[in-house]
């Protein structure tokens, strides 16, 4: 049995709508008197690229920051939303990105935390209730270390369905989903949609909005540019309005693949050192020069143990379980293999491949002080390390002040371009990249992708680690898919089909699925 | 009603330069208000602590030689504090130096051994201080111990190994039962600075120290590898710099100059050894380095200020008949108020009402 469903509110009335919503930094303008508003029982998108203002907007709405100047009508009436209990009292509910879960507590533990007013027996048994009514299967004594991406992201839905929102605003729900975990998402939503519940469905992924909204606000700079149909424009068009510029394809030529394995990985395992590790499982890769190797995979199966291995900032127990140029690395650190050609760009930005406090020139010491004349007997040489900033940020187009800016004031996208162009400058013959483009807006995703696909062109061998199917259906000469710590054989991407990625995913092999 | 703390988008970088400032300021208003409560004048108090010790040459070449110990275990500190490693024990470093320095003064005592026997001091003294920090350093890295539990704990270790020695093998046999050693002969003793009176060499030992640690963690690349493990150790890894490597190295400079600072006090100041020889030292020199802000010409100032105020707390002990214990509850106020001023430059105030 689902909850009892909100009140059917009159035809056309809104549930919610903001007037001329406006957020200051300083000199900064996240939201610009933005108008939007959502009726119950609507689906709509909130499209916007990173720095759009979208997670802006989500948490005024959400009472965790305060706007500058507008107003907030909730059913028609003037409300201020000023914590996320008001939020909550009022009958919004939010899921975001990133969870909010204690990893060592059950899925039950996690929700009854939540919900103070019930005793957890009562929780216990609402939650098997919402988790049945809108097909979102859980298991309330599992512990959330256990649980993959999709289950997680259903114990915050659940939470937030026990409250009985009327308003359920999702923050990139999918990221982290399979492609059937999605569509099992969407069918949930739509359910909680006939039952007069609005639904704010923010994300990057034009397809999955087609799919799910009829209504779509579109942001860029703070500024609402567009509410249409999402179903009535192209992916296109809507890509364009986003990004405020045609977006282009990226150009590829057709190569002939080498035949020098710059990158051999061979019987590679390793034990996980915590449970929030996976291990690896016997991992055989092979990357030859010139060609672009995908590696597809739900965030958390082993990506990045497997990037440390590769980089060198985990050591393997054998030299040859790591092979660059024909060299075996497998008990040298990051900085030997560097010296080998090889080049590596972590998922995390901020904090691993960048340190956030510290301007572009010196960021670029970080992953140059070993190869690059910028250290001499011990000296470091700023002023070629800014020189070497100021190219990076020419030649991949960083939207930055200057190379003293520091690393955390630059956007998600202009910094991935930096940490990724840094690397590709010292022209590097093997470059491994875990999730190349995660949480960049499409402009910056294009100029990445591209510079990938050149560095190959010029007989380079590059691996790139994504969770992002269009991604590697777009650039990868041969694919692979990586779960639990094991990875599937290569094969050319023409060989794969959406559905055959989905399945490797979740760790269905083809032939069991039929 | 409630306050809240809410991060500032932009600290300005001028409030981050000045907040010091305004801490000495916030501190002295405070310890005023304290003495002024006392029945004393606060501005008399202002003349003795601070004015007066500023124009008299005695006292100026006092805080000289309180503020060498300080600035050079500061210094060091700087190191494991940019590394984001939490030394505590630089006082047991300093005892422990000044113990393996003393040790080849007692050794030659009498002897006619010539000039090699200082520098010798000196370089067992830092050999000595480096390997107790390595001790810390050494179960943080092997078993995950948490160094600032350790680093303390070997500070009350390294006193009451002092106190046997001075009360045992080391007591002068002719001093009367005194627990302190023989004086130091003259090859074993720091020699003064002509026409400075008491101030010793060790004041240049400190000058170098921070023009040394200038360079060292402006320009080369071992500073920045300091910064970068300090500020974000998942891009050190990234970098190729090793963990391990860096703490041990960090504590060793760290306990080295908390050594040398150890048996400059001795050998300069007290030339013996006796079963306390550090004010505290080691402890108030965290509060210069953070007053300084981990910078060494700021930790060269701040040393020169908390000398000041100790030099002050002398003097205002026998003018105004003020408790010594002032002057360092009043360095725990400066502290206390750096980090204050601290938080406040990159947070602001906001006090939320109660809702209606």
């Amino acid at each position: 049995m689902p909850a009892s469903s909100p009140q059917k509110a009159a035809p056309g009335e809104k549930l919610v709508s903001l007037k001329g919503i406006t957020k200051h930094y300083g000199n900064l303008v996240a939201n610009d008197a933005i108008d939007f508003a959502i009726a119950p029982g609507e689906v709509h998108a909130l499209l916007g690229e990173n720095g759009a203002g979208k997670s802006t907007l989500v948490k005024i709405l959400y009472g965790v920051i305060e706007p500058t100047d507008g107003e907030i009508f909730w059913e028609g009436k003037r409300v201020e939303i000023n914590s996320p209990v008001d939020a909550r009292n009022l009958g919004i509910g939010m899921v975001f990105q990133h969870f909010s879960l204690f990893d060592e507590m059950t899925v039950a533990e996690n929700v009854a935390v939540a919900l103070t007013d019930l005793s957890f027996n009562e929780v216990r048994k609402r939650l098997k209730q919402v988790s049945e009514g809108y097909g979102l299967p859980l298991d309330p004594d599992r512990h959330v270390w256990t649980l993959s991406a999709g289950e997680r992201q259903r114990i915050e839905i659940v939470r937030c369905l026990l409250q009985n929102p009327k308003l359920i605003v999702l923050d990139e729900p999918t990221s982290v989903l399979t492609p059937q975990e999605s569509e099992g998402l969407f069918e949930t939503l739509e359910q909680l949609a006939g039952e007069g519940r609005a639904i704010l469905y923010i994300s990057h992924k034009l397809e999955e909005v087609r799919r799910l909204c009829r209504d779509a606000t579109i942001l860029r700079g703070g500024k609402v540019v567009a509410t249409l149909d999402p179903r009535e424009s192209s992916a296109r068009e809507i890509a364009a309005l986003m990004v405020g510029q045609e977006v282009g394809d990226v150009a590829r030529t057709p190569k002939a693949r080498g035949h020098d394995e710059m990158l051999q990985v061979q019987s590679l395992s390793m034990p996980a050192r915590s449970i929030h590790e996976r291990p690896l499982r016997d991992v055989d890769i092979a990357v030859a020069a010139g060609e672009i190797v995908g590696l597809a995979g739900i965030a958390g199966n082993g990506q990045s143990e497997l990037f440390a291995a590769i980089s060198g900032e985990r050591l393997a127990e054998e030299p040859g379980a790591v092979v660059i140029d024909g060299v075996g690395v497998g008990l040298k650190g990051i900085d030997a293999r560097r010296k080998l050609g090889g080049a590596f760009v972590p998922e995390e930005r901020l904090g691993h491949a960048a340190v956030p406090g510290h301007g572009l020139g010196d960021n670029t010491v970080l992953s140059h002080h070993a190869v690059g004349g910028i250290v001499n007997s011990g000296f470091i040489a700023f002023d070629k390390a800014r020189r070497l900033a100021a190219r990076v940020v020419g030649d991949f187009d960083v939207r930055t002040p200057g190379t003293d800016a520091l690393a955390r004031k630059l956007s998600g996208g202009n910094l991935q371009k930096f940490v990724v162009g840094r690397e590709i400058v010292r022209g590097p013959k093997l470059l491994v990249v875990d999730q190349p483009t995660w949480g960049v807006d499409a402009g910056a995703a294009r100029v990445i992708r591209q510079a990938l696909i050149d560095l190959a062109a010029q007989g380079a061998a590059v691996l790139v680690i994504s969770q992002d199917l269009d991604e590697l259906f777009a650039i990868a000469d041969r694919m692979a898919v990586i779960h639990e710590g094991h990875v599937s054989r290569l094969r050319p991407t023409g060989e794969w089909t959406r559905e055959a990625v989905g399945l490797e995913m979740m760790g269905v092999a083809p032939q069991d699925a039929h | 009603m409630r306050i809240e703390l809410v991060p500032r988008a932009e600290p300005k970088a001028w409030a981050r330069a000045l907040a010091p400032v305004a801490a000495l300021v916030v501190s002295f208003a405070i310890a005023g208000l304290v003495i002024w409560g006392m029945g004393r004048s606060p501005v008399a108090a202002f003349q003795v602590y601070i004015v007066d010790p500023l124009m008299d040459p005695w006292s100026l070449r006092e805080i000289a030689m309180k503020a060498t110990p300080l600035v050079i275990i500061a210094i060091g500190l700087s190191y494991c504090f940019r590394a984001n490693m939490w030394n505590i024990g630089a006082e047991g470093q300093f005892i422990v130096g000044a113990i393996f320095g003393s040790w080849l003064a007692l050794a030659t005592h009498g002897t006619d051994a010539g000039m090699w026997v200082l520098p010798l001091m000196m370089i067992l003294a830092m050999i000595g201080g480096a390997l107790y920090g390595a001790i810390p350093a050494f179960l943080r890295v092997r078993f995950g111990v948490n160094e600032i539990l350790t680093s303390l704990f070997l500070v009350y270790v390294a006193q009451l190994l002092l106190d046997y020695l001075v009360r045992g093998r080391w007591r002068d046999p002719m001093g009367f039962n005194f627990p302190q050693s023989v004086v130091f002969d003259t090859a074993a003793t720091l020699p003064a600075i002509a026409g400075m009176g008491r101030v010793h060499i060790g004041v240049i030992f400190a000058l170098i120290a921070v023009i040394v640690t200038m360079i060292v963690l402006g320009r080369t690349l071992f500073g920045y590898r300091l910064r970068v493990s300090g500020d974000a150790p998942r891009a050190a890894r990234f970098a190729g710099f090793s963990q391990a490597r860096t703490i041990i190295t960090v504590f060793c400079i760290s306990g080295g100059l908390a050594g040398l600072a150890g048996i400059i006090e001795v050998s300069g100041v007290l030339r013996q050894v006796q079963p306390s020889i550090s004010p505290g030292y080691g402890f108030t020199a965290i509060i210069v380095a953070f007053l300084g802000r981990l910078n060494p010409i700021g930790i060269l100032i701040a040393g020169f200020i908390m000398a000041l105020i100790l030099i002050g707390g002398e003097n205002a002990q026998i003018l105004l008949r003020l408790p010594l214990d002032l002057a360092l509850a009043f360095q725990g106020l400066v502290l206390l108020c750096v980090l204050s001023a601290d938080a406040l430059v990159s947070n602001r105030l906001r006090i939320v009402r109660a809702r209606a």
